[in-house]
């Protein structure tokens, strides 16, 4: 082969690798920054993983509301209205944070089954909750309908 | 051949891009006709939002054709889109049930006290969970009932006049024949 | 009576855009020299009525005239004039209207200011600004019509966004659709140079200066959208990858990747396919962005009212633009001649080495931003990407990216002998490298930090790598004169553009590396009369009281800061309820500075007089913006070099044509 041809064939050679080898490292990182949402039920069903970054999100439980006396640790409830979990957090929470709206919180799952929020999202406005939520919502829903229908029929 | 392949890259990527694009299109609740669409609306049983002694049920709707409208104070758009209910109610066609969804009883009656009332009657739904039966996501929403309690539309989002004319209006002209 | 005015005009201006589409393009291909004509009058028409619809808007949201759906949604009385203005773009309808009026506005730029080109060509490149316009209007009038009218009429408007009632957020979206629209043009030269079949040197000079404004006008707008988010929302953040944010920054890393681009096919014919793949794709991406922000297929902070049927037709819209353009790639391009040869160490090498990351880097914040769509539609779960992923893989491709930086304005074209360069960057490679280990050191900060280290190493070299190039070009003039002369010679406005611009870079990374580095911030709970130590400065909280503005009641807050034994700011955190749309607003108390910010927000009453509140210590944050500033001023140099050279291209060619006649006389 041509002398200078060789050499550009190991310099394009050298920049793919270059550029593969960042590629490949960008792709390992996503796979472990990939958050995955889970709900109430799923959480209690014991399918959420403890102790790695995951959210968790649902509407905040009426009156589960606890303030800590000093400092800012807040306990909250969120439910799918089939199973709830409780969720901690430390911090300010966002403005449209309200009892009765959905929220999505992101932290992880601790051994004793509550949820160490790093981070309580409340995006939306007033009118809709995130869909992540609604999609939970209905999923349980429409679960407790098949389940009460399956025990009305085997009785 | 194989050369002219290549410039084909680009096109094949957008070609795959587009239908999850598609895809998530589809996923969205919004467009998905509800899935309560076409079956019986679901049992519930509240006080009116007029008096705590009095229930109003699933029942009562049934029998005619009806709306039934979510809303709520604190929902803008409720706002926005009170003026069609009102012109809605004013037709004659139809009888107008509320939903009155996560909200507070004496803001609800003075809203309707101040703005008209189109309701033939309002159910009280505080703490969301009938709300949550019907598959609502937020307010406002609207369902058109048959007669036989069936449920046969779901608008999402404020009414307008637009919607009314085209969309609800001739639904339960046709339910009516 | 004027919104049906409105309303009537769009339509006419729909027809002005079949027109143009149709018969310049028609007449262009069989050489019909009346309807290629008919080109620039179409234009003009169009624009005219658009202009009228735009302009009845504004006048129905100045008169308050709530009969009209949009304005009663987000209008209002008691709204400040300014605000009653930017509310025409304020919401999904009334920006898509601005959208259609600042595309029939640069057509009727090109058509203006680009003369020098064949009437063919440019009938070409109208035809298509034409097409791109059907699509907007068409959706405007079909799916969301700012005209429509409600009954009854209400008496007064539901005011518009609080967060949206600012003079950031108010020029924020026209800026972004300047430079969204003004890719169009990048795009609609690429096409009429792929119908052509010409895709020389000549297309890419004309398509370069409305390339660079347009590219000028994103960076303008994504700096303000950033410097917004972070006194508005209150939370400190500049940048949170939000799927609309990543909408924007995806067509200026392909605008990035296209401006180099460009330069390397006009000054040596190279490139000329990847050239025109890249304005393809810059202005695609611009229509992604649209569709993502309007459809509700991504969840976001800030995206319009979701609507998924405006969604569809947005998406077929996208289909037939950017399917088209990419299928007449795919068909033409191969007939395109290959350009100049270049070495394997050359300018042209590095640039093409430059493109790659950028394009890169876009495809991963594109496949980030659409994988929670993908893993859905799938049925994967549901996820979010999150922050850190995004910022991990900047890290690992924009070191490459600066390192090329700085090599490529020191290279030759076609070929540098390697020996030569290295000699060149050592000293810049050893200072930067200096410099680096100094700031790594725990002098200004507690323990080693490499990653300020490396920061700082990139930005001395690109620094010392300007100064070195500068040294050279000037080192034949003498004193100011010199340089003033040098300044006004042709392709110094692109010389000193790169500088200016690369040089915002360096400012940039400084300032997001020690920004998100040492930036120290603290969520507590203080009573009123407390003091709180943070990063060497005292916060004496004295409390929250009631306060009323012109159309909102809020709880203001008084902080005082003290460096020592001297008051440094009184800052007023304030949490607001608009009356009308009752949301909580939170305005954060800055006391801005070049070297830091301080910054606190309020939280929430906790009883008792006391409040939860956020303290920031930001040091250099208004660095980011001040390197965003540098780029676009950067680029808007580099652009005003091009106008003068068509000035003397225009005498040039007169010249010439006046040398043929005399030829021919004798």
């Amino acid at each position: 082969m041509h002398p200078k041809r060789k050499k550009r064939l190991y310099l394009i050679a050298l920049m793919v690798a270059g550029v593969g080898i960042g590629i490949g490292l960008a792709l390992n990182a996503f796979n472990d920054n990939l958050m995955f949402f889970y709900s109430p039920s799923e959480v209690v069903a014991g399918e959420a993983p403890s102790g790695h970054p995951i959210r968790v999100g649902g509407l905040v439980t009426n009156g589960s509301v606890k303030r800590q006396e000093n400092g800012l640790t807040v306990l909250f409830d969120v439910t799918d209205n089939a199973e709830t979990v409780t969720v901690e957090y430390t911090g300010i929470l966002p403005d449209l944070f309200r009892e009765g709206q959905g929220i999505v919180a992101r932290g992880r799952l601790d051994t004793d089954g509550v949820f160490v929020a790093e981070e309580v999202l409340a995006k939306h406005d007033e009118n809709y909750m995130p869909p992540e939520v609604a999609d939970a919502l209905q999923t349980a829903h429409q679960e407790g309908v098949e389940a009460a229908a399956q025990g009305s029929a085997t009785q | 051949m194989i050369r002219y392949l290549r410039y084909l890259v680009p096109l094949g990527i957008f070609a795959v891009l587009v239908a999850f694009l598609f895809r998530g299109l589809s996923l969205d609740p919004k467009l998905v006709p509800s899935p309560l669409v076409g079956k019986p609306m679901p049992a519930f049983s509240l006080t009116t939002l007029d008096d705590p002694g009095t229930t109003i049920s699933d029942a009562d709707i049934k029998g005619k054709v009806a709306v039934l409208n979510i809303w709520a104070t604190w929902c803008v758009s409720c706002r926005a889109e009170h003026d069609v209910l009102l012109q809605l109610a004013q037709t004659g066609q139809v009888a107008i049930y509320g939903l009155n969804y996560k909200d507070n009883r004496a803001d609800a009656k003075r809203w309707l006290r101040q703005l008209g009332d189109p309701y033939v009657a309002n159910a009280f739904d505080e703490d969301g969970r009938v709300g949550i039966d019907w598959g609502v996501y937020g307010a406002p929403e609207t369902f058109v009932i048959d007669p036989q309690g069936i449920i046969r539309h779901k608008h999402i989002g404020p009414l307008t006049t637009e919607v009314l004319q085209t969309q609800l209006l001739p639904l339960i002209a046709e339910l009516k024949s | 009576m004027i919104p049906e005015l409105g309303n009537f005009a769009l339509v006419l201006g729909l027809t002005l855009a079949l027109v143009l589409a149709v018969f310049p393009m028609i007449g262009s291909l069989n050489n019909t020299p009346g309807w290629v004509a008919l080109a620039r009058p179409a234009a003009w028409g169009q624009f005219f009525f658009v202009a009228v619809a735009f302009a009845c808007l504004v006048y129905a949201f100045l008169a308050d005239d709530f009969s009209v759906l949009y304005v009663s949604r987000n209008g209002n009385t008691q709204l400040p004039t300014l605000y009653k203005v930017s509310a025409v773009w304020g919401a999904h309808e009334g920006s898509l209207l601005l959208w259609a009026l600042i595309l029939s506005s640069w057509t009727v730029a090109v058509s203006l200011f680009a003369r020098d080109l064949p009437a063919i060509v440019m009938a070409r490149v109208l035809s298509v600004m034409g097409m791109i316009s059907i699509g907007f209007v068409s959706f405007l009038l079909f799916t969301s019509n700012p005209f429509d009218r409600r009954f009854p009429v209400p008496a007064e408007g539901g005011d518009l966004n609080p967060l949206l009632q600012d003079f950031g957020l108010a020029v924020h979206p026209p800026m972004l659709y300047m430079g969204y629209v003004g890719l169009s043009v990048a795009f609609s030269f690429a096409i009429a140079a792929l119908i052509g079949g010409k895709l020389d040197a000549a297309w890419a000079r004309w398509s370069r200066p409305w390339t660079t404004v347009a590219w000028v006008f994103l960076t303008i707008g994504i700096t303000l959208g950033s410097w917004w988010a972070y006194y508005e929302l209150g939370w400190g953040g500049w940048w949170f990858w939000d799927p609309v944010e990543n909408a924007s920054f995806m067509p200026w890393l392909a605008g990035t990747a296209l401006i180099h681009s460009l330069a390397v096919t006009e000054k040596r014919g190279a490139f000329k396919r990847w050239t025109v793949l890249l304005s393809l794709l810059a202005f695609s991406l611009s229509l992604l962005g649209t569709f993502l922000v309007r459809s509700g297929v991504l969840t976001s902070v800030h995206s319009f009212a979701a609507d998924p049927e405006r969604g569809l037709f947005i998406l077929v819209f996208l289909c037939i633009v950017i399917g088209g353009s990419l299928a007449l790639y795919a068909w033409r391009a191969p007939d395109v001649s290959g350009g100049g040869r270049f070495d394997m160490v050359s300018r042209e090498t590095l640039l093409l080495g430059n493109n790659l990351l950028l394009i890169v880097i876009t495809a991963f914040i594109l496949l980030g931003t659409l994988a929670p769509l993908v893993y859905d539609a799938l049925g994967w779960g549901k996820i979010s990407v999150g922050f850190p992923w995004f910022t991990t893989m900047l890290i690992i491709f924009a070191p490459f990216m600066i390192l090329l930086m700085g090599m490529a304005p020191l290279a030759r074209w076609k070929h540098q002998d390697a020996g030569e360069l290295l000699r060149q960057l050592r000293i810049a490679f050893l200072v930067s490298v200096g410099a680096g280990l100094v700031a790594a050191l725990p002098l200004l900060h507690e323990g080693w930090s490499l990653w300020v280290g490396e920061a700082v190493m990139l930005s001395v070299w690109l620094a010392a790598t300007l100064s070195i190039g500068l040294r050279q070009r000037l080192r034949n003039r003498k004193g100011l004169a010199g340089i003033w002369r040098d300044l006004r010679l042709k392709g110094s406005g692109s010389y000193y553009g790169m500088v200016m611009a690369h040089f915002g870079i360096a400012i940039f990374v400084i300032g997001v590396t020690v920004v998100t580095l040492f930036d120290v911030e603290k969520d507590l709970r203080m009573s009123p009369g407390e003091t709180v130590e943070l990063a060497g400065h005292a916060f004496l909280f004295e409390g929250v009281a009631a306060h009323r503005g012109p159309n909102y009641r809020s709880d203001l807050g008084t902080v005082r800061v003290y460096k020592g034994e001297r008051e440094v700011a009184v800052l007023k955190p304030e949490k607001r309820t608009y009356l009308v749309q009752t949301k909580p607003m939170t305005e954060a108390g800055i006391d801005a500075g070049f070297t830091r910010d301080i910054y606190v927000s309020l939280g929430e009453a906790l009883g008792g007089g006391d409040w939860s509140l956020r303290l920031y210590y930001k040091p250099l944050v208004r660095w980011i913006w001040l390197g965003g500033i540098f780029i676009a001023l950067g680029g808007l140099l580099a652009a005003s070099d091009k106008r003068y050279r068509m000035a003397v291209r225009r005498r040039a060619s007169a010249l010439a044509r006046g040398g043929l006649a005399a030829e021919g006389r004798s």
